[in-house]
């Protein structure tokens, strides 16, 4: 057995350093330095291509823009423009609380139950001829109150996935507002309901506006507050954040209460467009609401992703539907494309860690 | 040897008659066990000796069925990983507890995070990001670690910078001990003796350091005394050196002498 030099006295240390060190400078002679040489490029060539991951999503949102634009002349016009922002500002929405979901490993079912809901509990309410502002905090309220009903299972319950919860709350969601509503659907909203749902500022729908505040706000939340920290925290490795005395179960609790709200918003916008509540309404909008955030970019593992994502995603979704509506193509090839489309962002996913993982052995090998 | 070791002052830590069950399994068996400032202790045995069950309960994790810890000589109360850092005790887990998706910065932060005002409750509280980068980086200078970029994520790093950034977290907050849990078992050559100078460094600044490991020829290195623990008691202490390496390996697979 070999021990070099161990420490019996402080200095034979750098005896032991410079040992070591003067051979291998000997041995890295021109193959060596060449092989480094190569590995430098590779080690360029692989952020090149993760930056470029990064970006897609955004570059093909830009790529699609300019080829329907440039085919699709319909589209350039400003009432599109403003139909496809009023068209997509419902998913754009529940695409931000689901971002914050998708962080933490999680995922919420419940939210196309919730628009429902809480569109018959505004419906009801203002039918009573309760007052516009209380007709407005009832359907936010709702969100909030089934976002919290599903944290608070996940969380105390013990649940191990939140998929399981918001599935069940999914369907009791949804029952319940078929049960309220009798199933049918209520018409009457408060004028100002409908102002925020459906009207537009010369061109740009009202409902936009609602996106890029709610937008701002999760923006400030996940990049400059503490709790953006815990967030990310919690998503990149839970147990690491217990120890670090991160008060995880109040995090995961927060961002399914978030995710509710959104729900709730999303309920006030379609509300406001059809002037009605409809125990039908936001059905499979959880889908395009989860598909957005991965063909957005975000990692459906948990740990990455932020509102940018969200947005890109949900507009990527709208101006897809509404490039085939305007070539007149058939709602059910819409479907296909919009799958082809997850998996695709799906699959960018899986090269980008690909990439990670060579990026990191050439990254060593530079440092070394 | 023992005279040379009580000519110290009162040790940082002692743990004194420690015991600790797992249903029928004494895991420690009334051990005892103290570091001083400035000294590298290094923790040895076998598999099932009792060396991580000892670390869990000095750095929180587990609570001890019955004996003391005394820091500075002061009986202290450890229950939880946060008594443990607010009595100034960092442990590095093998595991490393990092979060890959975040950089260096937010990983000596996570949990602590500098932010203000005082009167906003604590989540939404604003990050003083500069402070927190200028803390960081003054850090990895002190420790002379050398990461590839600050702002990039812990994930893309080699194992070797990965373990650095963990070392140098806990060391940046620990103000007395740091405990380190098999710090090069997943390194190579090159990248176990950075670690190892961070350690040595770490002792050069008075912070006394408690090193498990399995890698003999890296304890006779860096460590200034080693105890070595079998089935839960101490079975031996030694100043490490050429001439007491047998004995040491001796003690730890329990041959006869």
């Amino acid at each position: 057995m070999s021990r070099p030099g161990f420490a019996d006295e402080g200095g034979s240390l750098m005896i032991e350093q410079v040992v070591v060190s003067e051979p291998e400078n000997e041995a890295r002679s021109v193959p060596e330095a060449a092989r480094r040489r190569l590995a430098f490029d590779r080690y360029h060539l692989l952020r090149l291509g993760l930056v470029a991951l990064r970006a897609g999503p955004l570059l093909i949102l830009v790529l699609l823009i300019a080829v329907v634009a440039a085919t699709t002349p319909v589209f350039r016009t400003s009432t599109n423009l403003g139909n496809v922002l009023s068209q997509t500002s419902v998913i754009s929405i529940l695409a931000l609380g689901q971002l914050l979901v998708i962080v933490t490993r999680g995922i919420d079912l419940s939210v196309g139950s919730t628009i429902a809901l809480s569109s018959v509990v505004g419906a009801l309410l203002y039918q009573d001829g309760h007052s516009s502002a209380i007709v407005i905090v009832a359907i936010l309220a709702t969100g909030v109150a089934v976002g919290f009903v599903n944290g608070a299972i996940y969380v105390w319950g013990r649940v191990p996935h939140p998929f399981i919860v918001t599935l069940a709350t999914l369907s009791a969601v949804r029952g319940i507002a078929l049960w309220a509503s009798d199933g049918t659907l209520i018409f009457g909203m408060p004028g100002s309901v409908q102002k925020i749902g459906s009207d537009r500022i010369s061109w740009f729908p009202i409902s936009y506006f609602v996106v890029i505040g709610l937008a701002l706000l999760v923006l400030i939340l996940t990049t400059k507050l503490v709790w953006g920290r815990w967030l990310y925290a919690v998503g990149g490795n839970p147990d690491a954040a217990r120890r670090a005395g991160i008060p995880v179960s109040r995090v995961l609790i927060t961002v399914y209460v978030l995710s509710g709200l959104a729900a709730g918003f999303g309920g006030l916008l379609v509300a406001g467009l059809t002037n009605a509540g409809s125990p039908n309404y936001g059905q499979l909008a959880e889908l395009d609401a989860i598909a957005a955030v991965i063909i957005g970019g975000a990692a459906f593992a948990g740990g990455r992703g932020h509102v940018g994502n969200a947005l890109v995603g949900a507009l990527t979704i709208g101006i897809i539907r509404n490039a085939l509506n305007l070539h007149n193509v058939d709602a059910f090839f819409q479907l296909i494309v919009i799958g082809v489309v997850i998996l695709l962002a799906v699959e960018a996913d899986v090269v980008r860690g690909y990439l990670e993982n060579r990026f990191r052995v050439a990254q060593a090998a530079r440092h070394a | 040897m023992s005279a040379v070791l009580s000519e110290r002052a009162a040790a940082v830590l002692s743990v004194r008659d420690a015991i600790k069950r797992f249903g029928g399994v004494t895991a420690l068996d009334g051990i005892d066990l103290e570091v001083h400032a400035g000294e590298v202790l290094a923790l040895l045995g076998d598999n099932g000796a009792g060396k991580t069950t000892l670390i869990k309960c000095v750095s929180g994790a587990l609570r001890l069925d019955s004996g003391s810890i005394s820091m500075d000589g002061v009986e202290v109360a450890i229950h939880s990983p946060r008594d443990a850092q607010a009595l100034g005790i960092e442990t590095v887990y093998q595991d490393l507890a990092l979060f890959d998706n975040l950089n260096p910065i937010d990983n000596f932060y996570a949990g602590r995070e500098l932010a203000g005002p005082g009167w906003v409750p604590r989540s939404l509280r604003v990050l003083r990001r500069r402070r927190m980068r200028d803390a960081t980086e003054e850090v990895l200078e002190r420790f002379q670690v050398v990461l590839p970029q600050l702002d990039g994520t812990v994930g893309l790093m080699s194992g070797g910078q990965r373990q650095a950034v963990a070392v140098s977290r806990a060391a940046a907050f620990a103000s007395k001990v740091v405990i380190l849990d098999e710090p090069t078992a997943a390194l190579g050559v090159r990248e176990s003796r950075k670690v190892l100078d961070l350690i040595l460094r770490l002792r050069d600044e008075g912070t006394a350091v408690i090193v498990v490991s399995h890698a003999m020829d890296h304890v006779m290195e860096v460590a200034d005394r080693a105890v070595v623990m079998r089935r839960g008691r101490k079975v031996g202490e030694v100043v490490p050196s050429a001439e007491t390496y047998h004995e040491i390996v001796s003690l730890i697979v329990g041959g006869a002498d």
